[in-house]
């Protein structure tokens, strides 16, 4: 039956392989795995180990696309949005301060309905100059149009940035992705890791196809022409209509990523830890689920019935879903690894953006409690999360607390 | 992920391994027009836009969209080019065209033929030479632009050409002064006042040969006036032809901001020349070539004219005194009698070796 034995190659291709790697490894294998053809590059820690990834790639040959290293961050957001408009599928990033460098390019891409697909390793910004992770740098994008998710394992690096293509170059949405990995706990950590195989990837992820918006000479357009206050505003509802649409087609995208790939992802805005008897729950994005997750372990040995909801796309904000879940709780504690300099209550981005989706849905309206923690890649301990999670039970009990609160803070 | 072999000597052989310095792309190898009647009459970039009457700067968008013809991708930097030439739903071009920001036209242009590049080898669009071109302004080019159109002159397997326009000021933006602006010249950040006559003390920026000398592997620098349109078109198309990244300076004389009848914009662009104050030349291969009045000025066969006679048809200059004037003309003087390359390259030579 030697007909039946496949060439070693011929495995490959349709067999998962696992593998030891980083985040960021992980986000150039789907690079790869997505055959991209415009990468762009420019130095800033700790995003840009993903981009020595591609170049090595490129280097032997496993890849085949244009590596261009930019003199800025802005030309390489440029070079790659326009790249996008020709038809090509690209890949970018950046880090902190290196990101808002090419903010007129960010606001610019999304505004053009441009899709692309970029890594943030999440970085504080300056100053003071710090390489620790932030989440201020991403949340920058966040009223431009951006779709913007924060993972929080090699693996799901990898998935996401497979399903952030299939989402941005959906014809209905049109937009760039973002992809957050804290800097340094995910981008530099090791996981063992499910590579796809080439041939299920390119069956979730066909080729990029602009239609008539390509910038070619066989297809004459003029591609963002001067508009003024005769049509911007129904330029801008355009871009409005995406993000009324997004929510679906990401649980489309999911759905079919799930019957592909085999791995089920749940609800695709958030993940729910220890919920369904919890009275109280923690929020947050990244990577801090890990000591939280441990705390939450640890606590539930004592009795406390505290689970922990992760937040994965934050744009678009799943806002109905998002009331639906935490209406279902006591008290609330918000992880913000974020500032919003002088916001309602003073809290930070997203302890805001959950009571204001709790305010206007929610059957209840539970405390929302605000903890600025994190900051400058200081860690996220498991005494904090015990000390967070006690905080929200006081809460939970009628003691008043301050809504916004700062946990690890020296002196 | 950097893999270090120390103290190991690596082999020296050759192997199977990519050796390719530059991989070069065909172009479009466009002959130069052989005189006026020979070139086409079909325009690129025609009616829609609302430029001023006497725009230089329109007039050599049209010139080069005409050069180029229609397999060519035009990337349009912000600036007056951009908004007075492309309202939505009346745009003038012929040729795909997109906008780009103010600072990056280096970097759209390098964006454009990247996609095409890579697009073409995976068989994605089919094999042809395209034209792609980022005309930018003296803001998109010499100012807020310059690191990316520097960058993007370093890179030699992209074809594409950055033309420059230059009417030496911010024109969309209620005329400003810019990189380029001349010394002296009454901009609205530059007003004349009571206290102070002379508000913009710098000099111009000798753009080309900063590129020319800064990136040696451009094939083709130069200099270029739409009062020589002829001229120019040709020079455009060698740039597109040669291969690899190429850039163009061209002066544009603007009405508006310049402050003269749109009736003599043609002839101050030739008074601009004949007075040395913009010297046509050509770099193709490191080899440069003056052209037109500007040689015969290097040459001692054509005596430069005073530059009062350009300054005095313009509102811009019109509060300059004699001082002004001659301080004016000693500059100018100085470039074509110190210089090391007269015109060009602002070294001083030691007269006494």
């Amino acid at each position: 039956m030697a007909t039946l034995t496949m060439p070693v190659e011929e495995t490959k291709k349709v067999q998962q392989q696992e593998a030891l790697i980083t985040g960021a490894e992980a986000i150039a294998i789907a690079c790869k795995l997505a055959n991209v053809d415009v990468v762009t590059a420019y130095p800033i820690r700790p995003y840009d180990t993903v981009m020595q990834y591609m170049s090595q790639l490129v280097a032997d040959g496993e890849l085949d696309c244009e590596f261009i290293v930019a003199e800025s961050e802005n030309s390489q957001f440029e070079i790659v949005k326009h790249a996008s408009v020709c038809g090509a599928r690209v890949f970018c990033g950046s880090s902190g301060i290196g990101w808002m460098y090419a903010m007129e390019v960010l606001t610019v891409t999304p505004a053009l309905r441009v899709p692309m697909v970029c890594l943030v390793g999440n970085r504080a910004l300056d100053d003071p100059g710090a390489f620790g992770v932030e989440h201020n740098d991403a949340l920058a994008v966040r009223d431009l149009g951006w779709l913007l998710n924060w993972v929080d394992t090699a693996q799901e690096a990898l998935d996401t940035a497979l399903i952030s293509y299939r989402v941005a170059e959906d014809r209905r949405i049109f937009v760039p992705a973002a992809i957050s990995c804290d800097g340094a706990f995910l981008t530099h950590s090791q996981a063992l890791v499910n590579v796809p195989a080439a041939e299920q990837v390119r069956q979730f992820l066909p080729r990029y196809n602009r239609g008539e918006l390509l910038l070619h000479p066989d297809n004459v357009i003029s591609v963002a022409p001067q508009a003024n206050e005769d049509w911007v505003m129904e330029i801008r509802r355009q871009n409005y209509a995406v993000t009324e649409r997004a929510c679906d087609v990401i649980r489309e995208v999911y759905a079919d990523f799930e019957r592909i790939f085999g791995r089920k992802y749940g609800n695709p805005f958030f993940e729910e830890y220890l919920t369904e008897d919890a009275e109280v729950v923690l929020f947050g994005m990244g990577t801090l689920s890990t000591p939280v997750k441990v705390a939450i372990r640890k606590m539930r040995e004592l009795g406390k019935k505290v689970g922990f909801v992760r937040l994965r796309w934050f744009r678009p904000f799943a806002g109905a879903e998002i009331a639906k879940c935490l209406e279902r709780f006591r008290a609330i504690g918000v992880i913000d690894r974020d500032l919003s300099l002088g916001a309602p209550d003073l809290s930070g981005v997203v302890a805001t953006e959950v009571r204001s989706a709790m305010y206007t849905r929610a059957k209840t309206r539970p405390p929302v409690l605000d903890f600025i923690c994190g900051l400058g890649g200081r860690e996220v301990t498991v005494p904090d999360v015990e000390k967070m999670t006690d905080i929200v039970f006081q809460a939970a009990n009628g003691k008043s607390q301050p809504l916004t609160q700062w946990i690890g803070l020296r002196g | 992920m950097r893999r270090v072999t120390h103290g190991l000597e690596p082999e020296r052989k050759k192997n199977n391994m990519s050796t390719t310095f530059v991989d070069e792309k065909p172009t479009q190898n466009l002959e130069p027009f052989k005189g006026v009647k020979k070139v086409p009459y079909e325009e690129y970039f025609t009616s829609g836009h609302r430029t001023c009457e006497g725009c230089e700067s329109a007039q050599i968008m049209r010139l080069m969209a005409k050069a180029a013809g229609p397999r060519t991708i035009v990337l349009g930097a912000t600036g007056c080019m951009y908004v007075a030439n492309t309202s939505y739903y009346s745009t003038p071009w012929g040729v795909p065209w997109m906008h780009t920001q103010l600072g990056a036209g280096g970097a759209s242009a390098l964006g454009t033929a990247a996609a095409l590049r890579v697009l073409m080898r995976k068989g994605v669009l089919k094999d042809e030479p395209i034209n792609v071109i980022a005309f930018v302004g003296d803001g998109g080019g010499a100012d807020m632009g310059l690191s990316a159109i520097s960058a993007t002159l370093t890179h030699p397997d992209y074809n594409l050409l950055i033309l420059m326009y230059d009417n030496e000021e911010y024109g969309n933006t209620d005329i400003q002064v810019s990189g380029t602006s001349p010394y002296g010249a009454n901009t609205s950040f530059s007003t004349p006042g009571k206290v102070k006559r002379i508000m913009h003390h710098r000099w111009k920026k000798n753009v080309a040969p900063l590129m020319l000398v800064g990136h040696p592997t451009c094939k083709y620098v130069g200099t270029i006036s739409t009062s020589y349109p002829l001229q120019a078109m040709n020079n455009i198309r060698k740039a597109l032809s040669i291969g690899g990244p190429t850039f163009i300076h061209c002066l544009n004389p603007c009405p508006k901001g310049w402050d003269f009848d749109p009736y003599i914009a043609f002839e101050l662009g030739e008074l601009a020349v004949n007075t040395g104050i913009w010297p046509l030349y050509e770099v193709e291969n490191g080899k440069l070539k003056l052209y037109g009045k500007t040689e015969q000025i290097a040459n001692g066969r054509f005596k430069r004219l005073p530059v009062r006679e350009y300054l005095l048809k313009q509102g811009r200059f019109a509060h300059f005194l004699d001082e002004d004037i001659e301080f004016f003309q000693s500059k100018v003087d100085e470039m074509w009698e110190k210089w090391l390359v007269p015109g060009v390259i602002p070294l001083q030579k030691d007269l006494e070796d």
